[in-house]
């Protein structure tokens, strides 16, 4: 009996239940985050922050998502390294410009919200350092593998970058007790939220949305991938093939 | 919609979530069509992968 990352393994089968799964993903990704909007624009003022707070409806969705991220460009590295899964470089590979992406979006609206809030766009404070080393890595990780002509000598040694960085995913997650003036853990806490429902609730929908878009994207990377990568070997086959004819011709 | 004194913050946050997000679905799906188009090409000039060395039978 095979499990399901087994049963994936095999591109081609990928490819085709991702075919048929990404176009629901995305429809789903779609409803949730105009669900979200719309309850995110008629939740009540928060008592402090005002309508500000309702950048936290993209700012937090955009945090986590940069820190599953970096989870997964690390587990699939793991995945590579030690299982020599066909997938993982692919899923790796494709998950480090996702979550990039992601990254950048909760620096510029953690900044946005700053402004107004904390009077300034940027602190060295350690959770906005930490986030912006975690940005550092995700560039680090493609600039390695743009560099590097050996598809197969690249995909380990980012690997292994992508195993050792996720040291920074703790160093995120505590660093808002290291004399930070960033917010505490609100919803992601032991015990019960310290937001209030009318406001949690918008906030876990447009989460549910922005994740439901990530895995979208990261599906539709991955495919991606993997016809590049069946371009690259059917070029290479075709090159093979001529220069063998040219060396029977003569 | 008045968004009170920091509406200037809120929209720009919004606009530019939206706007990363439209330009990296949009890339996706331009780089899978492109991907997609140089796979038929080599396809109709009839490319075919080479065959693997033959499997132990037995």
């Amino acid at each position: 009996m095979q499990t399901l990352t087994q049963r994936l393994a095999n591109p081609t089968r990928f490819m085709a239940l991702s075919g048929q799964l990404l176009p629901w993903i995305s429809v789903l990704a779609g409803v949730l985050i105009a669900v979200g909007l719309y309850m995110g624009f008629t939740a009540p003022l928060d008592y402090q922050q005002g309508h500000a707070a309702k950048i936290m409806y993209v700012h937090v969705p955009a945090a986590w998502l940069a820190m599953l991220g970096y989870a997964v460009v690390a587990g699939s590295s793991f995945g590579l390294l030690v299982f020599r899964h066909p997938l993982a470089d692919v899923s790796a590979k494709s998950a480090a410009l996702v979550g990039a992406v992601f990254t950048f979006l909760c620096l510029v609206t953690g900044s946005l919200w700053g402004r107004p809030m904390w009077g300034a766009f940027w602190t060295w404070d350690p959770r906005l350092t930490s986030v912006l080393i975690l940005f550092f890595l995700y560039l680090g990780l493609i600039a390695l593998r743009s560099s590097i002509d050996d598809e197969g000598l690249a995909a380990n040694l980012t690997a292994v970058l992508g195993i050792v960085g996720i040291v920074i995913l703790p160093v995120i997650r505590f660093s808002v007790n290291w004399n930070s003036i960033h917010q505490a853990p609100s919803v992601s806490r032991l015990g019960a939220p310290t937001i209030h429902p009318s406001l949690l609730w918008p906030l876990l929908a447009m989460a549910a949305g922005m994740l439901a878009l990530f895995v979208a994207l990261h599906i539709k990377a991955m495919r991606n991938e993997i016809l590049r990568r069946r371009v690259k070997a059917l070029r290479l086959a075709e090159v093979q093939a001529a220069t063998s004819l040219a060396e029977a011709a003569e | 919609m008045d968004l009170g004194p920091h509406a200037a913050y809120i929209w720009a946050s919004y606009a530019v979530v939206a706007i990363v997000l439209a330009g990296l679905v949009a890339w996706l799906i331009a780089d899978g069509r492109h991907q997609q188009r140089l796979l038929d090409e080599l396809d109709a000039r009839g490319v075919k992968r080479r065959p693997g060395p033959p499997r132990h039978q037995g």
